[in-house]
């Protein structure tokens, strides 16, 4: 196995920082969602929007994006994101099924 | 176009990648890329269904969160030991990378097994991928509870592999081959497990053909790109957890 050149900060401490605030996020959504603190459609953004910033620190830290060239950060995280967000356009059909009583 | 920009005939002159990194990792990243996306169709798929239903059903109770909850802490957990080993192989340190390898997929079998016992739990309540015994007008429920749970526990168990495969090689095999032949024989007939095994069996093979017909001391690059695979199965965890676990617990479980 031979060495590579290390191209950022390979402090270890930062990743057990991440890792930390990863398990914390993950015990608020556990109490936020057991204690159905929120109606379900604002408890499924807050849930969101905590799975997003969890997502963001692995691809970020674990996945070593934050230390790639901005160039293919770019080309990976945009295509993805607009391809996900695409599929969004389905939604509104299943909202639409509710509201007109379709058994 | 430049007529120089590339001169194929000198041995070791290639464009320099436009990613600035080595084309393994790109080619992972390209392949994570589309995975993305498979899993977002089902995720999509699970969320149509629970949009279009206002019966879904909310079976997982107190016990179930709480292993839910676990598995997550396994996956996050076997993503700090993965970091920790991809640093290590940077380090040119084997035996350390080996061994932080070895954790994560310990983590990794961890979170296999308590996926299996939710699942042989919700069986035994009579939830199949065609039924579900909450609500018979859902039917689509265990289909899309199956298909989502079952292919994100399929990429974590390729994954334990094939961190097997880069933390021992060849030495890897015989461990595989036992423990499908444990698993094989411990589980009854007609468990829904007795037939999955063999995903290890398939692994073996597979891995087999890898590490025979293309022997190789896989380097630190392989073990980052290994990272980055592992990663992305605890990445989309990040969304079945809260999407399936925790938009349908039942509080008085």
């Amino acid at each position: 196995m031979h060495n590579i050149a290390a191209t950022h900060d390979e402090n270890k401490a930062q990743y057990f920082w991440v890792w930390g605030a990863l398990l914390v996020l993950t015990g608020i959504e556990v109490v936020l969602a057991y204690n159905q603190v929120f109606q379900p459609v604002r408890m499924l953004e807050v849930l969101m929007v905590l799975s997003v910033i969890k997502a963001a620190l692995i691809i970020a830290y674990f996945m070593h994006l934050k230390f790639e060239v901005p160039f293919m950060r770019f080309m990976l995280m945009a295509a993805i994101v607009a391809c996900l967000c695409l599929m969004c356009i389905f939604f509104p059909d299943a909202l639409r099924i509710v509201k007109l009583g379709v058994q | 176009m430049a007529d120089v920009a590339v001169q194929h005939e000198v041995s070791g002159v290639f464009e320099p990648s436009l990613f600035g990194t080595y084309s393994k990792k790109i080619g992972m990243w390209l392949f994570l890329a589309s995975d993305s996306l498979t899993f977002g169709a089902l995720l999509f798929a699970y969320s149509y269904g629970r949009l279009s239903n206002p019966h879904w059903p909310t079976p997982f109770g107190k016990e179930s969160i709480t292993n839910a909850t676990v598995m997550t802490a396994c996956l996050l957990s076997s993503s700090l030991t993965m970091v920790l080993g991809v640093l290590a192989a940077r380090r040119g340190d084997r035996a350390w990378t080996r061994n932080w390898l070895l954790a994560t997929m310990f983590f990794g079998a961890a979170f296999i097994v308590l996926h299996a016992l939710e699942w042989t739990k919700l069986i035994h309540e009579g939830m199949t991928p065609f039924t579900n015994p909450w609500d018979a007008d859902v039917p689509q429920f265990g289909g899309t509870f199956f298909t989502l749970t079952g292919m994100h526990m399929l990429h974590v168990t390729i994954g334990v592999i094939y961190l097997g495969v880069v933390a021992l090689r060849k030495k890897f095999l015989p461990v595989l081959l036992v423990l499908w032949l444990v698993g094989w024989l411990t589980t009854s007939g007609n468990a829904v497990f007795h037939i999955g095994i063999h995903v290890l069996l398939l692994g073996a093979i597979v891995s087999a053909m890898v590490l025979f017909l293309h022997p190789k001391d896989y380097d630190a690059h392989d073990v980052e790109v290994s990272g980055l695979y592992w990663h992305f199965v605890d990445l989309v965890w990040m969304f079945i957890f809260p999407l399936v676990y925790l938009m349908s617990t039942r509080v008085t479980g």
